[in-house]
């Protein structure tokens, strides 16, 4: 008898489980948003406006600008570094590298990576060290610009970036990786130095490309 | 005869066990070490190096060269604490970035984080003891 409404219990729990599993989850959009009212048709509706990342122009590891519209046909992945940073960099590009791999030749997914160090990492330092991490093709591309650029672009990714001579390295700024999509809208936050974050992030990307399809 | 022959068992495991406990001492002594030099790696290595030795492209050399250890095990102390400029050659594969020095660590924390690096990521060294650290230390270019 026991056994019996073990079993039972164990079939319902099952079917929820089944069933919740089966919920598509669609990913949020991140960040601040405003109400905008426009007339249309003499009625007056409400539309939500939602932070996205602005327009930009940098240059990239082959000295070439690249700009916003490069990411335009998938989605992408951004985050902040250095190249001769001893602290989190590492670890944080070590991650990046094992989801660039795994999305190797498929271009609905790129990378951006952005130096805060604007006086070091020229675009030739930029592509030594883009070599010896062993990115081989454009998908993943090292970028560069002026102090005012790069932080008020890190500003609109969310991601803290700071010039500190007390930091290891001269700058201080969050690991974050931050999954972008098509319409240049924030969809995830994942800490790049967290093994865990980094499986979400495989795990929301799926999802986030599952969108378009 | 038949107590010679227990007596002689008794000093034959005697011995046995003396000469084992010792071996353990030994075993024991590196396992502190190691285990004392783990944190240690964790906070100061592990970002370039990785959680196995693994490295990281070309831009950070792999511990797990052992014949590249074993080779240079006299400047191993030196390299940890002043940083590394000359290229080497490591798993056939060329390095030429900068490693940065680490003045903040005491000589045993070498020995320790020696003793780590030196016997996990399939590396067997033995121990680093304290003494070899600073016979290393004074050789340093």
């Amino acid at each position: 008898m026991r056994i019996v409404s073990f079993l039972i219990g164990s079939w319902i729990i099952g079917a929820i489980a089944g069933c919740s599993n089966q919920e598509t989850k669609t990913l949020p959009i991140l960040g601040s948003r405003e109400p905008i009212t426009k007339a249309v048709d003499g009625k007056t509706l409400t539309d939500t406006l939602y932070h996205s990342i602005p327009e930009f122009k940098l240059l990239n590891q082959d000295s070439t600008f690249i700009t916003n519209h490069t990411f335009d046909n998938g989605v992408y992945i951004a985050n902040f570094f250095f190249t001769h940073c001893p602290s989190i960099c590492p670890t944080m590009q070590r991650n990046l590298l094992k989801v660039y791999e795994r999305y190797k030749g498929d271009e609905r997914v790129r990378f951006l990576s952005h130096s805060i160090d604007f006086r070091h990492d020229s675009p030739s330092v930029l592509k030594r060290y883009a070599d010896k991490l062993g990115v081989t093709n454009d998908q993943w591309q090292f970028v560069t610009g002026s102090k005012a650029e790069i932080y008020s672009l890190a500003d609109a990714y969310m991601v803290y970036t700071k010039e500190d001579g007390d930091a290891p390295g001269g700058y201080d700024h969050s690991g974050y990786f931050l999954l972008v999509d098509k319409d240049k809208h924030i969809r995830g936050a994942y800490d790049g130095t967290n093994d865990a974050q980094v499986q979400l992030l495989l795990d929301e990307l799926a999802l986030l490309l599952k969108e378009y399809e | 005869m038949r107590n010679t022959y227990i007596y002689g068992c008794a000093a034959l495991l005697s011995v046995y066990v003396l000469f084992h406990s010792c071996q353990s001492e030994d075993a024991i002594r590196t396992a502190q070490y190691a285990v004392n030099g783990q944190k240690l790696y964790a906070a100061q290595c592990q970002n370039c190096h990785g959680a196995k030795g693994e490295g990281l492209g070309n831009l950070y050399p792999a511990l797990t060269d052992s014949a590249f250890l074993l080779n240079h095990r006299e400047q191993l102390a030196c390299i940890i604490k002043n940083g590394l400029k000359d290229t080497i050659t490591v798993h056939g594969q060329l390095f030429d970035g900068e490693m940065p020095p680490n003045p903040q660590l005491a000589p045993i924390e070498i020995a320790y984080v020696l003793t780590y690096v030196g016997n996990s990521f399939g590396n067997k060294m033995g121990i680093f003891t304290l003494e070899e650290i600073n016979q290393a230390l004074k050789a340093c270019k």
